[in-house]
């Protein structure tokens, strides 16, 4: 987390928007669901997000149609603790990697990336270097996904 | 069908039966499970007797194929007389490479095209737009400006094949593009045939291809119709679509009533336009799905059939028979294939094809095993297409027309699909209509509502998905179409060359003048035509239409 991010406007209106907290409580889990690009394929984004919000995540879904530097400034201005990246027009390859790249400039870095879609098993390991932390493909059970977000996203403070 | 009389015989005789027969076999060997469903939840009884379908009136409800209201076909002849279009929906990279898969499948016994364009060119913007970064020649092929129109029919004579275009924003601007193209190969726009898709009220509620608000998307696409009611009488001026309604998740009855919700708005607009329904409505077809769920997706053709004809004339009071038809394309469903043991797809879309043409389509799309994981590679493709050919030629399906009309399930599920629907159009209707509902989200919340309880069947494997909640083996990958990086640089100098070549002052003119159409309520056609022709990009275009009508954002419903 890093100073910027926890200062200014952002911080008051997260406040806001979650209200008073008592001290030590640990807030929820807050995922970013997001559609990178012009790709209108949205099912799967709209499944995984009612799933993570059934088992108690707070969820945002952005819509369709954003570009990597819309995603960042919401990832950002909502204070999320990860962003999930769905594709399934091919556009995964610059997409994924665009959005690490900007979170990174924004020192933000510490919001987990996540990303699923029509994801061909070779362009995984290369996903992954890049900073992308897990890459489901077709066919993963929601509860596999859900199992994964519990053990690997913790509310950044 | 059944006189009264035979009808109770037939009712006391089944229930001598379950006390006496079936009984004992329940329990000596009971179902393997409570309730039997179609994959969209509908029940399905053990079995279909006479009493199921004891109202059924031959003449009125089923008739003869090529009849009013054509539950069994549109033609007197089906598939006897000639097969259905086998179509394959390809794109791919840029013209020149989508214009050699055209050539390959036509060569491998393909009778029509399809084009499948990619993602910048479906939302109106050009490849070198910061927000086609990544996506060039992705999804399908790149089409910028008239030039790439012509290199994609290059050496495909256009008065000989029809072709269909999945387009829906920026309709009008490609069937503008085909328009010039096929008048330089010489072709008159009163002799082209094929189909724009062109339906705006599927992307709000499921494909979400949008550009223009529901309003002004309208406008356009009664342009379109209008305008080809009399300068392009051969072309089907849109294609409403159940198919993406369906991948978005929906169940079979939703996809029928969700559709023809939509073809009902359409023919309203154009009837409020002022044109006479039989002028338009014998060009308007259809595009649906074809899931895994055989029976199922039997029926629902052939209830749309019927539910068509019956609109159409009752109505709308269409008086020529060619307005009653429901002429439909079908796909075999993308969202019923499965990334592991792609194999399997093969399998699963023969059967799909084989529901499709039992249902009496006009022209078929067979996905290809590797379409889950890429664009199919070319021997991906060919397997099925060849699954068509088997089918029209080696299984005898095509030998008589509806073959499974008369059957009591299939009859009294057709009559299911149809109450079912009604009850959807109906709530449509009472909340003011698609373009209402849409606003309301109830279509969109209705399909995600659909897929997530699916999603959820398939989890705690109340559903069986081969592959992946049962029989889960591992499969070797099967190598995968790769789309050059280069292919982005290539198009993009393309495109520069023509921003160069082209007489930018007479863009600029066409451009204002189309601004000026579009401001006003004149038929934008001829004004879009006029550009394309000076090579105006797709995007020139389609921002005259975004500063002119606003954009629509996706609501992010989930």
């Amino acid at each position: 987390m890093s100073s910027e991010r926890s200062s200014g406007d952002i911080k008051i209106q997260v406040c806001s928007r979650w209200g008073v907290r008592e001290m030590g409580e640990e807030r929820k889990v807050r995922i970013m669901i997001a559609k990178p690009g012009l790709d209108g394929h949205d099912r799967g984004a709209r499944v995984i997000a009612r799933a993570l919000r059934d088992a108690g995540f707070e969820v945002i879904y952005t819509g369709l149609h954003q570009s990597p530097e819309q995603i960042v400034a919401a990832a950002i201005q909502e204070d999320v603790d990860a962003v999930g990246l769905s594709n399934l027009s091919g556009a995964h390859t610059y997409l994924f990697p665009r959005v690490v790249e900007l979170l990174r400039e924004q020192g933000a870095d510490d919001i987990v990336v996540f990303g699923g879609g029509i994801i061909p098993d070779e362009d995984i390991p290369k996903l992954k270097e890049a900073g992308i932390k897990e890459v489901f493909t077709p066919g993963t059970l929601l509860e596999d996904i859900i199992k994964w977000v519990k053990e690997n996203i913790k509310p950044r403070r | 069908m059944f006189n009264k009389e035979k009808i109770e015989a037939i009712i006391k005789e089944r229930q001598r039966w379950e006390e006496e027969i079936l009984q004992d076999s329940l329990e000596t060997l009971p179902e393997s499970r409570n309730t039997f469903t179609t994959i969209s939840g509908l029940g399905v009884k053990r079995l279909y007797t006479p009493e199921d379908i004891k109202d059924l009136d031959y003449e009125r409800d089923l008739g003869f194929p090529g009849q009013y209201p054509f539950t069994r076909g549109i033609h007197p002849t089906m598939y006897r007389a000639r097969v259905w279009t086998m179509r394959m929906f390809s794109g791919l990279g840029t013209a020149e490479d989508t214009n050699r898969r055209f050539k390959y499948l036509l060569e491998h016994g393909e009778t029509g095209l399809s084009i499948a364009f990619h993602f910048p060119t479906l939302m109106g913007y050009c490849s070198d737009d910061p927000m086609a970064r990544g996506e060039v020649g992705k999804c399908g092929v790149a089409v910028d400006t008239l030039k790439d129109m012509e290199i994609l029919f290059d050496g495909i004579p256009m008065d000989k094949i029809t072709t269909s275009m999945t387009i829906n924003p920026p309709a009008a601007v490609l069937l503008a593009m085909y328009i010039v193209t096929a008048e330089k190969q010489g072709v008159s726009k009163k002799e082209i045939g094929g189909t724009i898709q062109n339906d705006m009220l599927k992307e709000f509620i499921a494909q979400k291809t949008f550009m223009l608000p529901p309003e002004p998307s309208l406008r356009i696409i009664v342009d379109t119709i209008e305008y080809c009611a009399k300068e392009v009488p051969k072309w089907n001026t849109i294609s409403i679509s159940g198919y993406h309604i369906r991948e978005a998740g929906s169940t079979a009855v939703q996809e029928l009533a969700f559709t023809l919700a939509d073809g009902l708005t359409y023919v309203q607009a154009c009837v409020d336009r002022g044109m006479d329904v039989d002028e338009f409505a014998p060009r308007l077809s259809f595009f649906f799905n074809a899931h895994i769920d055989f029976f199922e997706e039997i029926a629902k053709y052939r209830a749309a059939r019927r539910m068509w004809a019956r609109f159409m004339r009752e109505r709308f009071g269409a008086k020529n028979p060619r307005s009653w038809m429901l002429r439909f394309h079908t796909q075999t469903a993308g969202c019923s294939l499965t990334a592991q043991q792609p194999y399997n797809n093969i399998i699963r879309t023969a059967y799909e094809a084989m529901a499709a043409v039992l249902g009496g389509t006009q022209s078929l799309h067979t996905n290809s095993l590797d379409e889950v994981l890429a664009l199919p590679t070319e021997e991906a493709v060919t397997i099925a297409l060849r699954t068509q050919q088997i089918l029209a030629e080696e299984t005898g399906v095509i030998n008589t027309i509806d073959p499974l009309a008369g059957s009591y399930f299939v009859e009294a599920l057709t009559d299911k699909m149809e109450e079912e629907a009604m009850r959807y159009i109906d709530k449509i209707e009472a909340m003011g209509g698609m373009i209402a509902a849409i606003e309301k989200g109830y279509p969109q919340m209705e399909i995600a509502d659909a897929a997530y309880r699916f999603q959820r069947d398939i989890d705690k494997v109340n559903r069986t998905l081969v592959g992946v909640n049962k029989y889960i083996t591992d499969h070797p990958p099967v190598e995968i179409l790769r789309i050059d990086p280069e292919v982005e640089r290539r198009q993009i100098a393309r495109l520069q060359e023509v921003r160069q070549k082209r007489d930018n002052k007479k863009v600029k003119e066409r451009l204002q003048q189309l601004r000026h159409a579009a401001q006003g309520k004149e038929n934008l056609m001829p004004y879009i035509i006029e550009c394309v022709r000076e090579y105006a990009t797709i995007q020139e275009i389609c921002d005259v239409f975004r500063e002119v009508f606003g954009r629509y954002q996706d609501p992010g419903l989930f």
